[in-house]
This record gives C-alpha cells, structure tokens and sequence, in this order.
C-alpha cells in the first residue's frame, strides 16, 4: 500500500516539494453556486453522526465543512490512485490495461453499507472507462440504503478541454473550483502517455441513468457552465 | 536520540530521533518527540506532542496529545488535542482528535472523526487562503429534469 502512495505521489510531486507547492499556487479558483450540493444540504438538515465519503483530492475545506457539522469525512482521492504505474497490466492481446481488481482491493475498502453521502465530484468524466463502472458498483454496496451521491458530468458543449477542477465547499450551496495542475513531470501515465487530466468522455442522460440504474432515484440539475449536476440516491 | 531546546515551545526538552534511525518494536515515553527516522511498529506518547519531520517514514498506530506531520505516516492517529497535517504530509490512516488542520497540498487518505470530549470547541482549521470565500461568481443551476426510473436497455457506452 505504500508503494502505490508512494509511486503516486511521486508523479505528483516531482523531485521537490516547492516545486509543487509552486504548481499549485498557480492554479486558478473561482467560485460556482451548485444546486446539486444546496439540494443535497437541504436533504442532510441537521442531521449529526453521518459518514461521507470525498472522492476529491484532500480538501482541508471539505473536510472543515464536514467535521464542524458532526460529521465523520472521510478521504479518498480515486483519480490520483488510478494513475499509478503498478496498475498497468496486459490482457490478451498484449493491451495496456488497468488492473481493476487491485484497484479495488487496494480503494474504496469499506465496510458494507457504511455511508450516508457520497462525494464523487467530476471523477466519472476523467477516470479511466474501465474503473468507472466498478466503482460505481463497489459504491452502491459501500452506501446505505437511502444514502446520497453527488456528482458532476461535463455536457458535450463543455468541449474536450474543459479543465479537470477540485471542489471546495465553502457553504451549503457554494463551491470553490479549482484547477488541477499537473506538475510537469508527471505528464507521463500509466501507459506512457501524457497524463492532462483530459475528459475521458462525455456522458448524455441516458449514460447517467444506465450508470446509476442500481440505485433507486437520480435527480438532475443543468449548470450553466455546461456542467450536469446529478444527485442520486441508493 | 538526543535532545534539544525547542526554540517555540515553553514545555522544554523534546527527544529527536534523527533520519538515519530505524526502529521495529514500539515507542514510548512521556516527553515531546521529534522523529525524523523510519519507526515501524507503535508510538504511544499519551500526553505530548509527537512531530514527524520530513524525511519521518511511519508505519504506526500513534497516540499522543498533539502530532505534527511533515512526513509519511501509514497507521491510525489518536490525538487528545490536534492533529496538524502539514504541506509535505502523506498520511494513509484514520485519525480521532479534537481538532485538527490540514495545508493546501497534504495528501490524506482515512477517516477523520472530531472527537468532542474535553473540548467545547472541536474544530478544523483552514489556512487563510482556503478560507477567503469570494461572492458567488453567479454561475447558478437550475433543476433540469428529476426522474426516479432506472435506465432499462441502453448499455453504458461512454464513448458515444
């Protein structure tokens, strides 16, 4: 397990520390109004004692908004565990591809039926196609019956280079984005490629529903930049 | 080990276990520890404060009355009082405390519980420039559809 944050952070980080620190201060901010969380919040009210789950890169807001609430957080940054080296396989045909049941024997190892929220932020639209639909599986089983996911698809018209953000919550309906910055030397992914945090794909309504089809409602919101909110409920 | 004046801390003395050290077994003790070496096994220093310097390399369940980390720790975090996960910090585990603070930058993978016992104010505290909240730059969302069926027969095809 340490070796995969290791192999991971290194990505990140590069040689130094303020080299990183530097890319992230660059990175650009700006705040949206979200209905998907001001719906969310609404449904929590006061509610104390709740376990969420953040899928997001660690939030020292995020986790602040949740705790100061009650709350249990808890914080699993997914899209940077997926970009690690070691879960680069081979099938058949000699294709590169992501070992699926290590990345699930090493994420989201919860006890069933654990949380109440669920967090998934953007990482639907630039997690690699083969993990999207068994983590969304292995989330069902993670979240109590009744339990809320919330998450954000990129309509077409957000184009292919709609910048990969981090969300911060900063009130019960305001986020702050922030884009994620890459530091240079971590441009090269699992496959050798270029890791840009680029949209993986763009999903329509229809994709949404059939992707969440195990839960029992989907609620969706239309942003204006050309981000499709959805609340889900298992 | 050797000790040293802390140059911020009125509580005097604090051991330093320096990055050349490794240790398998548990760690002990009833004074301040600065560890910037590998510990493999258990660190108990109930009642004082615990700082893992960046080159610290930890795999330990920890409980103390304060832990600072710079470094990497795998293991769960007990703390009577806070918890401060600084920039450089990887941090793989659970951690119980009342309050805690985390930079811009820290990774952190677990669960964080705010235990609310001895203090009336349990919190987590940001940095300033998490904490600036500008007005809402008026990107507002309107509901767009609301429906509670499963999706029937399209298969998922996000390529489409």
């Amino acid at each position: 397990m340490a070796s995969v944050t290791n192999n991971v952070m290194k990505l990140f980080r590069g040689s130094s520390t303020t080299e990183r620190s530097a890319s992230m201060v660059t990175a650009q901010r700006q705040m949206r109004r979200s209905s998907g969380m001001a719906e969310l919040a609404r449904s929590l009210g006061s509610r104390e004692g709740l376990c969420i789950l953040d899928l997001g890169p660690t939030s020292p807001a995020n986790i602040r908004y949740f705790t100061e609430r009650g709350q249990k957080s808890y914080s699993e940054d997914l899209l940077l565990a997926s970009l690690d080296p070691v879960l680069v396989i081979h099938n058949e045909a000699g294709n590169r591809i992501l070992d699926e049941k290590r990345f699930l024997s090493e994420n989201l190892v919860y006890p069933g039926a654990h949380f109440d929220v669920v967090f998934c932020w953007n990482l639907a639209d630039y997690l690699d196609e083969s993990l999207v639909k068994p983590v969304v599986a292995r989330l069902w089983s993670s979240m109590k019956p009744g339990a809320m996911l919330l998450a954000f698809f990129h309509t077409r018209d957000a184009g292919a280079d709609a910048p990969c953000h981090r969300y911060h919550i900063m009130s019960n309906e305001a986020l702050q984005m922030q884009a994620m910055a890459a530091h240079p030397e971590a441009r090269r992914g699992p496959s050798g490629g270029k890791i840009n945090f680029r949209l993986q794909r763009v999903f329509n309504n229809r994709h949404i529903e059939n992707l969440f089809r195990d839960f029992s409602s989907i609620k969706f919101f239309l942003a204006r930049d050309n981000v499709r909110e959805v609340l889900v409920v298992r | 080990m050797e000790s040293r004046k802390l140059p911020d801390d009125n509580s005097g003395e604090e051991a330093h276990l320096g990055k050349s050290l490794v240790i398998k077994g548990d760690v002990s003790g009833s004074e301040d520890l600065y560890l910037d070496g590998q510990v493999d096994g258990t660190i108990d220093l109930n009642g004082n404060r615990l700082t893992i310097g960046p080159n610290g390399r930890v795999k330990a369940n920890l409980s103390a009355r304060s832990a600072v980390i710079h470094g990497k720790l795998e293991g769960n975090i007990k703390a009577t009082d806070r918890v401060d996960l600084k920039q450089s910090a990887v941090v793989t585990g659970d951690i119980i405390t009342q309050r805690i603070a985390i930079d811009e930058g820290a990774y952190f993978k677990g669960g964080v519980d705010i235990s609310r016992g001895a203090y009336p104010h349990a919190a987590t505290e940001m940095k300033p420039e998490a904490k600036s909240a500008a007005a809402i730059a008026g990107q507002g969302a309107s509901p767009a559809g609301k429906g509670t069926r499963p999706a029937s027969s399209a298969a998922l095809d996000p390529r489409k």
